[in-house]
């Protein structure tokens, strides 16, 4: 949802009361995914952050190489499917890049886990990581990806890998796609009315009775609240 | 920004130091008394209904970093507070292995930016638990003298919530509560088995209209974002920004107080502080002095206000000052909801915070324990962004396929995607919040060997929690569990147990921190007396947490609010007498 309709759904929401917003630019444009990187966070920010975000937009910590092998990475952590893109088409790569500069104590590790690729693949298959099959590369994959079942040698890859994963998977629901493919529909201005009846329904469970004369009605959010002296709405 | 210099020669009838909860709400019954008012900010202005100003309802891709944590943001980068445990060029350090966590926010509305909204009146008890439990002090007032004040204020910032004529939590004038979400209603399930009571929360965020200054919440669940219609309570929107439009209100911002300056008698004269963007020193001159920086930062400046008549810092003569220094105790636990797995997918938002809550439900005769602690719940089917999906390498496992196989923790591709979905708004959580036994030898004082960037000598904390709040922590685990169990919820983790005190967050973690300038009847063992003003220093009053004696198992803010106002009433009165 963009920005433009946010502000419609605000101001046409429910609610003919109080609502305002000065300075709003209702012809500002939500920035389209793929320009994500070249700007820092919009909203609020103090000068330091501005000057922050753009420092470390301008400077570069994975190698062309390092990018190739986190590109095959993340395609296999998240790849595409029926329903969702893989995570190289909605940008996984370049997250990662910036929270490499953004918390740089997760650099080494990183870098480390990258690095250690490559003796795996000239061990088991004398090339480099990069120059493996994709049935090569799963190979490698599987001795770390596996918490539970991975042998003790290999602990210190499979920190890695969850580190990995874990980073694959913010930069991937964190976007529109995202988003789409986990259904999530909140944060719409006015659109909240409490659980829908049929969900409740076939969890089985209720409202409490004692409460349902208190909760908010929809239709009162107009209406300026006064109370008697003993605190009972009037 | 809005900084101006004042030509020395002026004099204001009120210096106010910060624009918190405490300052915000001094800043507004001041004014509207007549008085001219300055308040002196640190940080810088901030108004979410500018567009500049706003991070409500922006998606995680207008984030390089998808919204996660940075040091001045460390709640995520769409968090209205900037400032955050440590600030660049303003230490605090700590005595021996004491442990203690600063938050500042550098801002107009301090702290208010980020709460959680709890807005929970102290009860009768609360004010005088060393007649209930022999320990610490009573405070020189009682529920009676702040009720009219919490009236006041329920009406004034708004408070949705229910009559539940529970005696030690008071009632007020509440706004209607929002129904409660699918994990709260579960999460009633475990309070209902275990027999721990569950009632809607209060919170100051406007459900429905209380004038025509603010709109009413339209369901983002972002109220740490801070709200562009105002329908959250921060200071700087219901009060600040508000008695600057209505009154003879000067706000300086960027502006670091250093110290209060005293005459000859002893009598506050104003303030000195530092611009932080000229880096110049200014004076500014008051007949009343009103500190409301927060209880760490305002002993802070009292203890670094020296003087002949002031040798120990103005107002501690007692030597009490930075002492009985005490935050709320915390420790969590999670767990995940199997009959939540897979479910269905609808707008799930609410308010920017629980619709539940627990208030302190036992006897502590009974326990091992002195005080009590409330119950916070979270979940829910929140904004993926920073953090979405993660942690798949332990909690896999709790999903099951239709023959209720479980999933192997880790792994990658469609499988874990699918996962991921159908794990996603099924896990619960659970937060305790208790009081803590405020204790002499927990404090800050000025360290001797360190100044900020600006010149000014530092606080050193030394604080230790006792057996008192470990004993606390071991009974939340079990609680949190007994409840989770009971939500039929399968336990995340391993509970904590003695190594880690059982959860038990460092001190100041909670963000409660009170109690360094406290209130009493006796001069020898107390800052300020039961107005907020200081023993040795009759124009010179406290408007922050750093008054109260004890603190309740409650969030702070409500009665912050309500005691700057009933203070500031004072400030008025003793004006009119001449007193001050």
């Amino acid at each position: 949802m963009n920005r433009r309709e946010n502000l419609k759904l605000l101001f046409t929401g429910t609610v003919g009361t109080g609502l305002f917003l000065t300075g709003c630019s209702p012809e500002e444009k939500a920035l389209p995914e793929n320009a994500l990187l070249s700007g820092g966070t919009i909203g609020g920010r103090t000068e330091e952050e501005k000057q922050r975000d753009q420092a470390l937009l301008s400077n570069t910590f994975f190698t062309d190489e390092e990018r190739k092998k986190l590109s095959t990475l993340v395609d296999i952590i998240m790849p595409k499917d029926d329903d969702s893109p893989a995570a190289t088409e909605i940008g996984v790569v370049d997250f990662i890049e910036f929270m490499m500069k953004d918390q740089p104590e997760n650099q080494t590790r990183m870098r480390g886990g990258l690095m250690w690729l490559d003796f795996e693949a000239d061990e088991k298959f004398g090339k480099t990581f990069n120059d493996l099959s994709q049935s090569e590369v799963i190979q490698i994959v599987d001795e770390v990806a596996w918490p539970d079942t991975a042998k003790p040698e290999y602990e210190g890859g499979v920190r890695w890998f969850n580190a990995l994963r874990n980073l694959t998977c913010s930069g991937y629901f964190s976007t529109e796609a995202g988003w789409k493919y986990m259904g999530y529909v909140g944060n719409k201005p006015n659109a909240w009315d409490g659980v829908p009846q049929e969900v409740m329904d076939k969890h089985g469970l209720q409202l409490e009775e004692k409460y349902l004369q208190h909760y908010l009605k929809m239709e009162d959010r107009g209406r300026i609240a006064e109370w008697d002296t003993d605190g009972n709405l009037t | 920004m809005s900084f101006q210099i004042k030509s020395s020669g002026d004099t204001y009838d009120v210096i106010i130091v910060g624009s918190g909860a405490g300052g915000g709400m001094a800043s507004k019954i001041l004014s509207e008394a007549g008085l001219s008012v300055a308040v002196i900010e640190a940080g810088g202005d901030f108004d979410p209904a500018k567009e500049e100003d706003r991070t409500q309802l922006r998606p995680p891709w207008e984030s390089p970093r998808r919204g996660a944590g940075t040091q001045i943001r460390p709640f995520g980068d769409f968090d209205a507070a900037i400032g955050g445990w440590e600030i660049d060029g303003e230490p605090y350090t700590r005595k021996g292995d004491s442990e203690f966590d600063w938050f500042r926010s550098r801002m107009v509305g301090g702290r208010t930016n980020h709460w959680g909204r709890i807005s929970l009146r102290f009860g009768p008890n609360d004010f005088k638990r060393a007649s209930i439990d022999g320990l610490g002090d009573d405070w020189p007032i009682g529920y009676d003298d702040v009720k009219p004040y919490y009236d006041k204020v329920d009406k004034l910032i708004g408070v949705y919530g229910t009559k539940e004529g529970i005696y030690n939590e008071p009632d007020g004038f509440f706004l209607p509560p929002p129904k409660p979400r699918l994990h709260e209603i579960y999460l009633k399930k475990g309070t209902t088995a275990a027999s721990i009571p569950m009632i809607p929360s209060r919170l100051s965020i406007l459900t429905r209209p209380i004038n025509k200054e603010r709109g009413a919440c339209f369901f983002c669940r972002q109220c740490n974002r801070a709200c562009q219609v105002y329908a959250d309570f921060s200071a700087g929107t219901c009060l600040v920004h508000p008695a600057m439009k209505q009154g003879k209100v000067d706000l300086y911002t960027h502006s670091m107080v250093r110290k209060v300056t005293s005459d000859d008698s002893g009598k506050a004269t104003g303030v000195s502080f530092v611009n932080v963007k000229d880096m110049k020193e200014y004076k500014l001159k008051s007949n009343v002095v009103v500190l409301g920086a927060s209880a760490c930062e305002t002993s802070r400046i009292m203890l670094n206000s020296k003087s002949k008549m002031h040798p120990n810092g103005i107002g501690n003569s007692s030597g009490v000052l930075g002492h009985y220094l005490h935050d709320s105790t915390g420790a969590s636990r999670s767990g995940i909801i199997p009959d939540m797995m897979g479910r269905e997918r609808y707008n799930e938002d609410g308010t920017g915070g629980m619709h539940v809550y627990t208030p302190w439900w036992l006897d502590n005769k009974k326990l091992d324990f002195a005080r009590g602690y409330h119950i916070e719940y979270g979940g829910g089917m929140g904004q993926p962004s920073y953090g979405a999906g993660g942690n798949m390498d332990s909690m896999r496992k709790y999903i099951t396929d239709e023959f209720g196989q479980p999933s192997p923790n880790g792994g990658y591709g469609v499988g874990l995607k699918k996962d991921i979905r159908q794990i996603y708004g099924s896990t619960v959580g659970m937060s305790g919040r208790g009081e803590s036994v405020p204790r002499f030898d927990n404090y800050c004082e000025i360290d001797p060997t360190v100044v900020d960037k600006f010149g000014i000598p530092v606080l050193r904390f030394n604080y230790k929690w006792t057996d008192q709040e470990i004993n606390q922590a071991k009974h939340m685990q079990d609680t949190f569990e007994e409840i989770l169990t009971g939500a039929g919820a399968q336990l995340l983790g391993t509970k904590p147990g003695a190594d880690t005190m059982y959860g038990l967050l460092a001190p100041g973690r909670i963000i409660h921190e009170v109690g360094t300038a406290r209130m009493g009847n006796d001069p020898k063992t107390s800052v300020l007396n039961s107005n907020s003003q200081a023993h040795d220093c009759k124009n010179l009053f406290v408007v922050d947490a750093g008054s109260f004696v004890s603190q309740a198992d409650k969030n702070p803010t409500w009665t912050i609010l309500a005691l700057s106002w009933r203070t500031s009433d004072f400030i008025v009165s003793e004006l009119k007498k001449k007193n001050i």
